[in-house]
């Protein structure tokens, strides 16, 4: 197609502008009734792309009904989507409804939205598998001609995105002939982003039209005046750079890497804030109403900067943007791409970005990901195969809107692309597990949630169940957060539960750019004043961190093995790398370089591994345990993105016998067994899969049992069931997602046999970040027992067992003698005070 | 597995790191908040947790009886879930039970979840039972002298240098013992509660379960309920 028909032609024209290539592409695979993906840079027109096809076919017949769903991940963006789709459909006069439909949408309109739905829905996944969990699904979906998928590499791989693929697939069986219309970023995989969408799970059944942005982001690279720091990651350093860039531009947006840094940041920057420019700040523990307000200012262009963390990475396009600052490394080229988008939404100029590195390596790190962005080269791993968890929920959403039988829907859901590998056996495990929990102890047959009838369909047991269900679904599982409420005001957002456990009436943390002081816990919220003395702390939250990619861990592992490759690095950089060549050797591009010196009555182990901070904090934990096996006498570890440092009492010998791939065998079951982690994607799963309730958050509990602990519920299953559908599940998972296995799996693979050991007297220049890195781990044994025993004879020892009431009370055992040099000891409450909480408590059960 | 002595009204009572509790002179063992059947509760109301709550909890608890081989058992209530879990029993679980029971002294202090009488199990049921100092009763009373107790499922937070560690405990003072809740899917509430700390004015000593041993820490006493723990000097950095 060349063209554009009327009216259409004619709008675009009064406008002066013509269609883009990709517009006109997409409208062609509708023509020819084919599935498109559409890889586009941000701001090339790409969701009118998506809805041009639908307006077109829709104003050369108008018909009643719903012909296009469109799904995007955030609420937000479809209802902007929505206002600006209004606009041209009301100046062509073109007789086309559009409407919303998500968690906020009021009650008496989704009523008549059932009634009587309009052309084009805009939704999210998670509405969009309510709405199929209704009985009247099948006349709702049944004349849908196209489902637009907004922003799809950002859904793809995650479990909104398995959740969707299985409403697609749903979409499908309802109304065979709707066409399916991706809408993403270039992304380093297109192939596995087709088949994603594909409804043969085949890339081929996918048309790909492809945009290359036009100019290429530029780049500066901003460090501090003065000395560059070794170690942290807040950039806080370069406060006075940044602020002085904010200053020189019209609009600017400041990434960081996370809330706590944010914080700090926009802490930093108000300091030096004499001219009180309007710097806001943005993120997703800020409460709702807060982030609106400043997305609005924003968007009219009343503000200069906001300090924004992944909460603005996707969102509406403010287009004014003229400037985006990474503060801290990117950690991936995409994602770097995607924030540099943000600024200067026009495709055919050039966006600014300044990289401001935190420190020695990020500088690597930065430098790595200009030249990948540069080359032309993305990052990020392929979609994941889909949960089994999601699927779970999702049978129970099919069974909600009618009866089934279970080889039409196994039919259906391998039809999706994340699912295609689903085994015949996992899925009649899911769907066992949604009959009657699928337990080898046939106990629950009376309290089966489903029930078979004559001709094998299985039908839902009664509206408990399907209440259950609605109260249920979703995939976003969060961490137990309270409000934070300030005293006789309102609610200025939430922190984590066990970040408040730490802290004691008079304390005081920085939240929302305020220093609040904690005063107590009511029921569901943290009561605060405003102000406080001392240094305040800054709450920080579990996972909140991304790894490094891979691919950028590679990039720079090859910048510092190759002098040639320096040319870009600062001076002091270089200087530092030069100084590691000396007094060790660099890290090769492709084998491992270890370390060992002792240091402080200690021996140090460090390896240059580069696999990111949470597959260090893996790889550590099966390390020491190794070490401990072979008398080393681990002590403690801590992994930075890039190396893992290990400290022990003896010197670690023979180090590629604790680099091995068999470490993924005895070590990892029981580390499995007490892994933190492990629980935490158990918990994840089982409240996606329906085995226990999900926490609404401001939702009073109404007694001390309420809640069952999945801690409990998992020690229980891995005894009596150890291979339960949910246990498969969380190993599956556990095996790429929080712990990384994988990862490491391809790292000892790939340094067999290349492993460089390097006694040293002292420590390397390279290995000073990993020493002064806060947020270590300690092994005392790796266990908590001996942590607690060592807690126990500590205070024993303070107090000299002094009781608090009058009559003796015989002790308990000998207290053991206390591991290690470097215990933590009994410091002052001040001092306490004043440190930042760093790294999530370890094992906080119940 | 070393049981810790402490000391009430003159008698000695063994804190046993399983979390149970032993009176020697009477050869009396004392087990609290078994909720047996929990898992079936639960999901005879659609939650379809796993059934295997009693099997593990019963395995946990018989080879305490044949260690102690104690003349009387008693149970601190909420043995059971609710009135019914007796009924859902499975018939393995059952026998194991009364078979472990076998030549002991039963007596059932009925509990809030469990006011009946197990049907077809062994013993008497009470509301509390009183012998020497001692008052055996479910629901702990404030300013109560000589009382075991439980219902309250205690638990708390021990800061270690790698953060803290929770574990259910017992809570004793001069006066009085709480238990901590047996059953494999009974959760805890904090020590810090008021619910809890309220019931010990001059503050109190913290037991935390191990598998070999107890970990002891003292617990200040304390006004208000403001947050978890208070720990008496030292505290521990967490970090």
């Amino acid at each position: 197609m060349r063209t554009l028909p009327e009216p259409f032609a004619g709008w675009f024209a009064a406008r002066g502008w013509t269609p883009r290539r990709h517009q006109l592409a997409l409208l062609d695979a509708a023509k020819q009734g084919e599935h498109v993906l559409l890889l586009a840079p941000t701001g090339g027109g790409k969701t009118l792309a998506g809805f041009l096809p639908s307006l077109v076919d829709l104003a050369g017949n108008p018909r009643d009904g719903l012909h296009t769903i469109y799904i995007s991940p955030l609420k937000a963006l479809a209802v902007d989507i929505a206002r600006n789709l209004t606009a041209p459909v009301e100046e062509m006069g073109l007789p086309i409804t559009i409407e919303t439909r998500t968690g906020d949408t009021p009650v008496n309109r989704r009523a008549r939205q059932r009634e009587n739905p309009p052309n084009l829905l805009l939704t999210t996944p998670e509405s969009l598998t309510l709405l199929l969990s209704l009985p009247e699904a099948p006349a709702l979906f049944g004349g849908l001609a196209a489902i637009v998928v907004d922003e799809a590499h950002a859904l793809a791989g995650t479990k909104r995105g398995d959740q969707l693929a299985l409403c697609i697939s749903r979409l499908a069986a309802l109304a065979p002939g709707a066409r399916r219309v991706g809408l993403s970023a270039t992304v380093a995989h297109p192939e596995a982003l087709r088949a994603w969408l594909s409804p043969t799970a085949r890339a081929e059944d996918v048309r790909l039209v492809e945009t290359r942005g036009g100019a290429l982001p530029v780049f500066d690279l901003q460090l501090p005046e003065g000395r560059l720091p070794w170690g942290g990651h807040m950039g806080l350093a370069s406060a006075p750079e940044i602020y002085r860039r904010i200053e020189a531009a019209r609009v600017t947006i400041v990434f960081v890497n996370t809330r706590a840094q944010a914080e700090l940041i926009f802490a930093a920057l108000w300091r030096l804030n004499e001219a009180a420019l309007p710097i806001a700040m943005h993120h997703g523990s800020l409460e709702i109403g807060l982030r609106r307000k400043v997305e609005a200012a924003m968007a009219e262009g009343r503000l200069r900067a906001v300090v924004a963390t992944a909460s603005l990475d996707l969102g509406i396009d403010w287009g004014n943007v003229d400037q985006v600052i990474q503060v801290g490394a990117p950690k991936g080229v995409s994602r770097l791409l995607q924030r540099v988008g943000r600024a200067n939404h026009r495709m055919d100029e050039p966006s600014r970005a300044v990289l401001v590195p935190a420190n020695r390596f990020e500088v690597v790190e930065c430098v790595a990901a200009t030249e990948a962005v540069e080359a032309g080269d993305l990052d990020g791993e392929a979609p994941r195969p889909g949960g089994l968890d999601v699927l779970a929920q999702h049978v129970l959403a099919v069974a909600c809107s009618a009866p089934f039988h279970p080889d039409e829907l196994y039919a259906e859901v391998i039809h999706a692309g994340a699912y295609a590998t689903l085994t015949r056996r996992d899925f009649d495990d899911v769907v066992g597990f949604v009959e009657d929990g699928g337990y080898a102890l046939a106990a629950y047959d009376r309290f089966r949630r489903l029930f078979r009838d004559s001709e094998g369909r299985l039908h839902v047991r009664g509206k408990q169940v399907e209440r259950q269900f609605r109260m249920n679904l979703g995939t976003i599982v969060e961490t137990p957060m309270l409000k934070v409420r300030l005293r006789g005001g309102g609610v200025v957002g939430e922190v984590e539960e066990w970040f408040v456990s730490t802290l004691e009436p008079g304390d005081c943390f920085l939240f929302g750019g305020q220093v609040l002081r904690y005063e107590r816990l009511d029921p569901g919220a943290v009561i605060v004043g405003r102000g406080g003395e001392g240094e305040p702390r800054v709450p920080v939250y579990a996972g909140s961190r991304m790894p490094l990619t891979t691919y950028l861990a590679a990039r720079v592992r090859a910048i510092l093995s190759d002098p040639r490759r320096w040319r870009q690095l600062p001076e002091p950089v270089k200087e530092w790398l030069r100084l590691q060549r000396l007094k060790s050797e660099l890290p090769p591009g492709d084998g491992l370089l270890i370390e060992t010196f002792p240091r402080g009555g200690k021996w140090f182990l460090v390896a240059y591994t580069f696999e990111g901070k949470l597959a260090h904090q893996t790889l550590g934990m099966l390390v020491t345990k190794r070490m401990e096996k072979l008398g080393m006498a681990p002590l403690g570890y801590v992994g930075t993105d890039y190396v893992l440092a290990i400290w022990s009492a003896f010197e670690p010998a023979n180090v590629e016998a604790l680099f091995t791939e068999d470490i993924l065998g005895d070590e990892m079951e029981e580390w499995l067994a007490e892994s933190s982690m492990l629980r935490r994607t158990f918990r994840n799963i089982a409240t996606i899969a329906g085995l226990i309730e999900k926490n609404h958050p401001g939702q009073e509990k109404s007694g001390r049992q309420m809640t069952m602990n999945s801690d409990l519920i998992y020690d229980v299953l891995r005894r009596h069931q150890p291979d339960h559908i949910l246990l498969r599940a969380t190993r599956a998972e556990a095996a790429q997602g929080l712990t990384d296995v994988a990862r490491i799996a391809t790292l000892l693979a790939r340094v067999k046999g290349r492993i460089r050991h390097r006694v040293l007297e002292q420590v390397s220049p390279l290995a000073v970040p990993a020493l002064i890195e806060e947020g270590r781990e300690w092994v005392a044994g790796g266990a908590e027992d001996a942590l607690l025993a060592e807690a126990a004879a500590l205070v024993e020892e303070a107090t000299d067992g002094a009781e608090h009431f009058a009559e003796t009370l015989a002790e308990v055992t000998d207290p053991l003698p206390v591991r290690g040099t470097s215990v933590a000891r009994a410091r002052s409450r001040d001092k306490r005070r004043s440190r930042y909480i760093r790294g999530a408590p370890k094992m906080v059960t119940g | 597995m070393i049981a810790a002595p402490i000391h009430i009204a003159g008698e000695r009572l063994m804190l046993d790191p399983a979390g149970v509790l032993h009176w020697p002179a009477r050869r009396t063992l004392v087990v609290a908040d078994l909720h047996l059947e929990k898992g079936s509760a639960f999901a005879a109301r659609g939650q379809l947790l796993p059934p295997f709550d009693t099997r593990e909890t019963l395995a946990r608890f018989v080879p305490l009886l044949r260690r102690y081989g104690p003349r009387r058992v008693v149970f601190l209530g909420d043995s059971f879930h609710d009135d019914d879990g007796v009924a859902r029993l499975q018939a393995q679980d059952r026998v194991a039970l009364v078979q472990a029971l076998e030549g002991a002294e039963v007596v059932w202090v009925a509990g809030n979840h469990d006011p009946s009488p197990p049907a077809g199990l062994p013993g008497v049921v009470v509301a509390e039972l009183r012998d020497g100092p001692f008052t055996f009763r479910h629901v702990p009373t404030a300013g109560a002298m000589g009382e075991v107790a439980g219902h309250l499922h205690p638990k708390a937070t021990a800061p270690t240098r790698a953060g803290g560690v929770t574990r259910a405990c017992f809570v004793t003072d001069a006066r009085r013992v709480l238990m901590p809740a047996f059953g494999a899917f009974t959760g805890g509430l904090d020590v810090g509660d008021m619910a809890i700390a309220g019931l010990f004015p001059r503050g109190s000593r913290a037991f935390l379960l191990g598998p070999e041993r107890l970990y002891s820490f003292p617990l200040a006493a304390r006004r208000t309920a403001a947050r978890s723990v208070t720990y008496t000097q030292p505290t521990l950095t967490i970090g």
